[in-house]
């Protein structure tokens, strides 16, 4: 039993930073309708940026801080250079700017970094904090839920409570009559891209300190994101967490008691893709979408 | 005395076809001007182009600026609201927040104040301020859409055709509103409707569009004694 446990308080703690990556993928959904593909190698560029700063002997908190602000310049730049002169009506030819972003930030990074792994320092030291019997919380554990539910925070004060959130609101609602009310939609999906580059700053700092800093750092956890988007529903914030802490606790207890998922527990993000797309659409929170034609 | 919107020799289309062929028309300050016209004549084109939705060719002018080039988020900053067709809500957020996104340019104190104006003037608004605007009755949405509006305090509204698919007791109950908005905050209302009767009603002059031309106009009263437009929009 202490197992199951054990293994659930790591599900968590990886469902946490799969919630985050899945947070930036609904905050670009809202705004653009899109997936956005490249998601996971802007984050995994932005790690690098952290990963530099540490490296120089700043602080791996302000490295890290610094690596997200700097993604929010990034991710609005490239709204504005790459994904607005696509056109808005056009979302297939986005994906598919997406998937070339997706190539080219990943070759980037191999240019300017090399394709060597580096060992990504911690915030948060894996030791016990607690333990209830055999069953053991990490500090690590404890910190990462606690950075996420900061920042679920901190979103829904913008959402809810703010007038550029509002406006973000409205343009995800209806990007026409937002204009027509005065909104500057341009800046709006700017700031979209920006928040949603440094949430996965953000979770990919969170996840190189167990699976060392490389190339392909965030094409796995992409998946699981996509997975706990999809469990959630991709337009619901609130999905975003609660799908990525059910995907964290479902790959952890899979690989552990399925044998078929044992080594492969990306599979189970794929099977659960599958069931969700099959059974409810739209996801737990998501709202399903009827088109008159 | 200047007109608050000038509109001379528009033209406008989307993509090869053009709607528009150099129309021309005005609406003073404080005035109900109405536009009518069939199915495809180029009304929706006409408060499109006023609102800077689309490209133009020809002059807009509202009050002495030139709005050609412009885009809506700044045509609205200078005192024109618009009202699509189909009504625009933000259907997934509350009635409340659609009322401060219709404020969202203002930079005065007295929001507060105009929502509270417009919820006593539309209670059903009141009602069901902290509820999603798309759970509401097309009426309601129509109502809320007019308020957020005016919530920006427009000098000149333009109101893509407010009647369509409203029962006809719910049309006459907003043109009512339509008018008193007019009356008591002096804000120019620029209507396209197919509801000839109705809207002919509450203005004071008005212009018959076919085909992207304006093909007749006068006063609300010689429109609804000429021939040809009582037997081509009034149905009489």
């Amino acid at each position: 039993m202490e197992l199951f446990f054990n293994q659930v308080i790591n599900g968590i703690q990886q469902g946490a930073i799969y919630a985050a990556l899945a947070l930036a993928l609904v905050l670009i959904f809202r705004s653009n309708s899109l997936l956005n593909f490249a998601q996971g190698e802007m984050a995994m560029f932005s790690t690098f940026i952290a990963w530099i700063l540490a490296d120089n002997g700043f602080p791996v908190v302000f490295a890290i801080l610094a690596a997200m602000a700097v993604s929010v310049v990034g991710g609005a730049i490239i709204e504005r250079t790459l994904i607005r002169p696509v056109g808005s009506d056009n979302v297939l030819a986005i994906v598919i700017v997406t998937i070339g972003i997706f190539i080219a930030t990943n070759a980037l990074a191999g240019w300017i970094y090399g394709t060597d792994g580096r060992v990504f320092p911690r915030i948060f030291a894996n030791e016990s904090l607690v333990t209830f019997g055999d069953v053991t919380v990490t500090q690590e554990t404890t910190g990462i839920i606690a950075i996420l539910l900061v920042v679920v925070g901190l979103l829904y004060l913008l959402f809810q409570h703010t007038k550029v959130g509002l406006a973000m609101r409205a343009v995800s609602s209806n990007a026409e009559s937002a204009q027509l009310v005065g909104i500057r939609v341009g800046r709006i999906l700017m700031l979209g891209w920006g928040l949603a580059a440094a949430l996965g700053a953000l979770a990919g700092s969170l996840a190189a300190p167990q699976l060392n800093l490389s190339l392909n750092l965030m094409q796995g956890l992409l998946i699981y994101a996509f997975a706990a988007a999809t469990l959630g529903g991709f337009d619901s914030p609130l999905g975003a967490v609660v799908g990525g802490l059910i995907v964290g606790v479902t790959q952890t207890l899979a690989g552990q008691y399925i044998d078929f998922f044992d080594g492969f527990e990306l599979g189970s993000a794929f099977l659960l893709i599958l069931v969700v797309l099959l059974v409810r659409p739209q996801g737990l929170f998501g709202r399903a979408v009827v088109t008159r034609v | 005395m200047t007109p608050l919107l000038e509109v001379a020799d528009l033209e406008a289309g989307y993509g090869p076809v053009q709607v528009l062929r150099g129309m021309s028309f005005t609406v003073d300050a404080g005035e109900t001007v109405v536009i009518l016209g069939a199915n495809g004549a180029g009304k929706t084109t006409t408060i499109r182009a006023v609102s800077g939705m689309i490209d133009t060719k020809g002059s807009v002018v509202v009050d002495g600026k030139s709005v050609g080039g412009r885009r809506p988020e700044d045509i609205v900053r200078l005192g024109v609201a618009h009202v699509p067709q189909g009504r625009g809500t933000f259907v997934d957020l509350t009635v409340e927040e659609n009322l401060r996104l219709g404020a969202f340019t203002r930079k005065d104190d007295d929001v507060a104040a105009d929502m509270d104006h417009w919820y006593e003037v539309f209670p059903r608004l009141h009602e069901r301020r902290d509820q999603v605007a798309g759970g509401m009755s097309g009426g309601e949405q129509q109502m809320l859409a007019i308020a957020r509006a005016a919530m920006s305090r427009p000098r000149l509204l333009l109101l893509d055709e407010p009647s369509l698919g409203l029962a006809p007791i719910v049309t006459q109950e907003l043109f009512r509103r339509l008018q008193t908005l007019n009356q008591e905050q002096g804000t120019a209302l620029l209507v396209v409707e197919q509801n000839a009767n109705l809207a002919l009603s509450i203005a004071e002059r008005g212009y018959v569009l076919e085909a992207g031309l304006i093909v007749a106009q006068g006063t609300a009263a010689e429109l609804q004694a000429d021939e040809s437009v009582r037997q081509a929009y009034l149905g009489i």
